[in-house]
């Protein structure tokens, strides 16, 4: 069975149909790419599968269960976490912290259980604090876990959302432009990473992109996005030597 | 019958103090995005300032108002600059709670010069009443004019936003200050034109407020202050036309809530609309929805 | 971990100013230094420091501007001075009818942050300011409206005047419109202010640093990722107002009982009062709880000191709080005392290279 399945859909603002019959089937532990010219409709995309829009038509399956129409936070407890174009992490709160509140809730004791600070509380708050450096440290971040999340550089920034979205112990993660803003050699690491978690936490992944290096480097199948519509979908090579695409990202 | 006219008309007038209130505040928050809450007692200053000279030094009313208005412009420009612009870029919080040390240094100043009993204010409006319906129903000269002066500062102050360099300079401003530098605008001299309207109308405002309730004091601006700051937000914070609905609606609301309910309450059921209006329409009856982009 | 040490010193150090300064007091009034002034403003400093504290969990953790927090106050004041007056003749103790009366005033506060908060926090930004002072003036004008009175049959309530509660012979009246509750037993101590201040302490700084507090200072930061993350977004923003609330009831409660009349003024219960809670925590730092507390007391003391000053003391008050303003947020200030912090540090650098 397809960990996402997507069939048919669709939404319009005022009339632009910004996403219209979009199908999509990616397998378990497959590293798929979302690609296309910018205005495409990716990140509506990503916003559909997330909850953050509710789709007019069409139909959602994540691992054979049905998440359409779903609120945000039933979709991420059903298994799906993202990150985002413009990164958002808590700024004001520690790299630790951020993290944390990834396992939110996967670690849980109760407010009460909190302000009284009964032993569960230490329990839970060591057992989230060991996991919470578990995953920090696949990134490279532990040394600076008592950062402030907005003192770290924008590479690092990318990462920890990353980390934060692997927190909530996801099916299939969702990645918006991980690599925007880097340098050459952070895109060749971000690489890396990426197929580490892949490997290493034996995630499903879909992630937009434009640096056709990483996409070319890293996902096995693709599907291209044009004016909301799926222009071809395939194999990764097959796809970027599809004259159609060139002309897509080139124009005529 | 002609009670509830008198009543209704006495609201349209209230509303239209609150609606050229409403105006400043408006204008300062399109513009600068920030609650002025020393806007009141601008009110406050230009009524003592048509009182000293119109009741102590014997200047004639019409002169007195536009002194006033002159005062109250200089004031809020002072202001303007001392106190608020080198706020410009600091959170949003950190400029209202200076805005309310600029409402209590207005008030305490007042206070010290005037002290606290209430003066005795004569109205600017020296006209006659109007009689209606063989001297049935009354409408005092006052209300006749504040209702008109409403009317002509909208049509004056929409034709100078819509017709004028400087009023579409201040639109652009309000639309996105980055654009609008960017565009030539100087968006610095752009926030002291607003101010200084915004004060000007305060100044009308104290005038219109002190002639139909003559009890003047330090605090007479804050809650009228208040009252059309609701006002403001109930037509949509930032937009015009909704100043003057929010205003009026909301003297109307006031009057007949007080006429008709209880005296006590009309506060209350004023505040009780404006939420119930919040959460129907989240950015007042005229507001313009705001989407986050993910 | 290093960091859960570092977060124990820093509650610590805030438990310990409040022991310290209670004990500074013992000491003032052992050796007869203590004046009737200074006495007099020892609960207030308490309540103030309460409400400075809870609000600064709605604006500073949560991150929404409330300018109602007078409201919850007024709330407690008058749900906690009504239980005592009702227990009179039952709980003859009044320590008793008091310790019952702090706990009905939070639980009222709170359910009613809850109720408020309904539709309140659905709002944003400044909308949401202007309906929660709303929401604190039309409970102010509610209580002032109301009578409430008591007698052999039962409760009787309007919304008129005394004569129309139509009670026999042994009513008595407990809530008189405007004039409020008189005869509230005096039992507010600073000893208690100071418990309770601590309890409120305990209470704040703990909810920040646990799983709750974490979710709601996530909400904060950024709302949508929050919520990508599972986070359940009207829960934790509820449960903040709504315990924000009742410690403001607490402090209310406090307040009710420090006083022999208890009446819903614009002063003390308008949103005048809101906006006062709201300088203190602002100037205190946004989210930072013992700054919070040692604003409301410098600020509440500041006043206070400049009394010799008379009609001036307002003004000064009025100027400091600008001028505090300008130097901590504003831009241009904020640059300069970082250009001038590099001096110092390279200026010790350089010394220390020198020796």
């Amino acid at each position: 069975m397809a960990m996402l399945e997507v069939k048919n859909l669709g939404i319009s603002f005022g009339g632009l149909k910004a996403v219209d019959d979009f199908n999509i089937t990616i397998e378990k532990g497959q590293l798929y790419g979302l690609i296309g010219p910018n205005g495409a409709g990716k990140t509506t995309v990503f916003n559909l599968l997330t909850g953050v829009y509710r789709p007019d038509h069409g139909s959602i399956h994540l691992d054979g269960a049905s998440i359409t129409g779903k609120k945000t936070i039933e979709i991420n407890q059903a298994g799906i976490a993202r990150t985002f174009q413009n990164i958002r992490l808590f700024k004001e709160l520690t790299v630790l912290d951020n993290v944390k509140a990834g396992l939110h809730n996967h670690f849980r004791y109760s407010t009460l259980e909190g302000i009284l600070r009964l032993p569960r509380y230490f329990k839970v708050e060591k057992e989230m604090n060991a996991r919470a450096m578990e995953l920090l440290k696949v990134f490279d971040l532990d040394g600076e876990y008592d950062y402030k999340a907005s003192n770290l550089p924008y590479g690092k920034q990318r990462k920890l959302e990353i980390a934060r979205a692997l927190a909530t112990e996801p099916k299939l993660l969702l990645l918006d432009e991980p690599a925007a803003g880097m340098n050459p050699n952070e895109t060749a690491e971000l690489m890396e990473t990426i197929r580490f978690v892949r490997d290493h936490f034996d995630m499903t992944i879909l992630l937009i992109e434009h640096d056709m290096k990483l996409v070319s480097g890293i996902c096995e199948k693709l599907t291209v996005l044009n004016f909301g519509q799926v222009l071809t979908r395939g194999d990764t090579a097959e796809v970027l030597n599809d004259k159609r695409v060139i002309t897509a990202y080139l124009g005529e | 019958m002609l009670s509830f006219l008198s009543y209704f008309i006495n609201g349209v007038s209230l509303g239209s103090i609150y609606a050229i209130i409403a105006l400043g505040y408006t204008m300062v928050y399109g513009i600068a995005r920030m609650l002025n809450f020393a806007h009141g007692d601008i009110i406050m200053v230009g009524g003592f300032a048509i009182f000293t000279l119109m009741s102590t030094m014997g200047v004639h009313p019409l002169l007195s108002v536009l002194a006033a208005m002159v005062i109250c412009t200089v004031l809020g420009v002072t202001v303007e600059r001392i106190a608020y612009r080198p706020l410009r870029g600091a959170t949003s919080l950190a400029v209202l709670i200076t805005a309310i040390g600029v409402s209590y240094l207005l008030q305490n100043v007042a206070l010290l010069i005037f002290g606290s009993n209430a003066r005795q204010f004569t109205s600017v409006v020296t006209l006659p009443n109007l009689k209606l319906a063989d001297g049935q129903l009354i409408i005092s000269s006052v209300t006749i004019v504040t209702i008109v002066t409403c009317i002509v500062i909208m049509v004056a102050l929409t034709s100078f936003i819509n017709k004028t360099k400087v009023g579409q300079a201040m639109l652009a401003v309000s639309e996105d200050k980055g654009a609008a530098t960017l565009m030539g605008i100087d968006v610095n001299r752009t926030i002291t034109i607003t101010f200084a309207i915004g004060s000007a109308l305060a100044a009308i405002a104290g005038a219109l407020l002190c002639s139909t309730y003559p009890s003047l004091t330090p605090y007479t601006g804050s809650m009228p202050g208040i009252k059309a700051f609701v006002a403001a937000v109930f037509g949509g914070i930032g937009s015009i036309p909704g100043a003057l609905i929010g205003g009026v609606l909301l003297g109307i609301i006031e009057n007949l809530s007080k006429a008709y309910i209880s005296s006590q309450l009309s506060d209350a059921i004023v505040f009780s609309v404006l939420i119930i209006v919040l959460l129907v329409r989240p950015t007042g009856i005229l507001g313009r929805k705001i989407n986050e982009k993910v | 971990m290093k960091k859960n040490n570092k977060l124990f010193l820093q509650s610590s150090i805030t438990y310990g100013i409040v022991i310290g300064c209670w004990v500074l007091v013992q000491i003032l009034s052992a050796t007869g230094h203590m004046t009737s002034l200074l006495k007099g403003i020892l609960v207030p400093l308490c309540i103030y420091s309460i409400l400075a504290v809870s609000l600064n969990l709605t604006v500073g953790i949560l991150g929404e501007l409330s300018l109602g927090h007078a409201g919850f106050m007024c709330l407690g004041a008058f749900s906690g001075a009504f239980f005592t007056k009702c227990m009179e003749g039952s709980i003859s103790s009044v320590q008793i009818r008091f310790f019952i009366a702090l706990f009905i005033g939070a639980v009222v506060a709170g359910i009613f942050g809850f109720l408020i908060g309904i539709p309140v926090l659905r709002l944003k930004g400044d909308y949401l300011a202007i309906v929660t002072l709303a929401f604190g003036e039309i409970i102010k004008n509610l209580i002032n409206v109301m009578y409430i009175g008591l007698d052999s049959t039962g409760f009787h309530f309007s919304t008129k005047d005394t004569t129309s509660l139509g009670m026999d012979s042994t009513g008595v009246v407990i809530i008189k419109g405007a004039q409020g509750i008189t005869g509230t037993p005096k039992a507010s101590t600073f000893g208690i202010g100071v418990i309770l201040l601590l309890l409120t302490l305990v209470i704040v700084l703990n909810l920040i640093n646990s799983r709750t507090g974490r979710a709601i200072m996530a909400i904060r930061d950024n709302r949508i990722a929050a919520e990508s993350i599972g986070i359940n977004i009207t829960k934790y923003k509820l449960m903040a107002f709504s315990i924000s609330a009742a410690l403001a009831g607490v402090a209310g409660v406090l307040y009710a009982h420090n006083l022999s009349t208890l009446a819903a003024t614009p002063k003390n219960f308008g949103y005048n009062m809101s906006i006062i809670i709201l300088v203190y925590v602002v100037l205190g730092g946004l989210g930072n709880i013992r700054g919070s507390m040692i604003a409301a007391v410098v600020l509440t003391l500041l006043p206070e000191l400049l009394r010799g000053l008379n009609d001036y003391r307002m003004l000064i008050y009025a100027i400091v709080l600008i001028a505090m303003m300008l130097f901590n947020s504003s831009p241009k200030a904020i640059e300069m005392r970082a250009v001038f912090m590099e001096k110092v540090k390279k200026n010790k650098n350089a010394a220390k290279e020198a020796a």
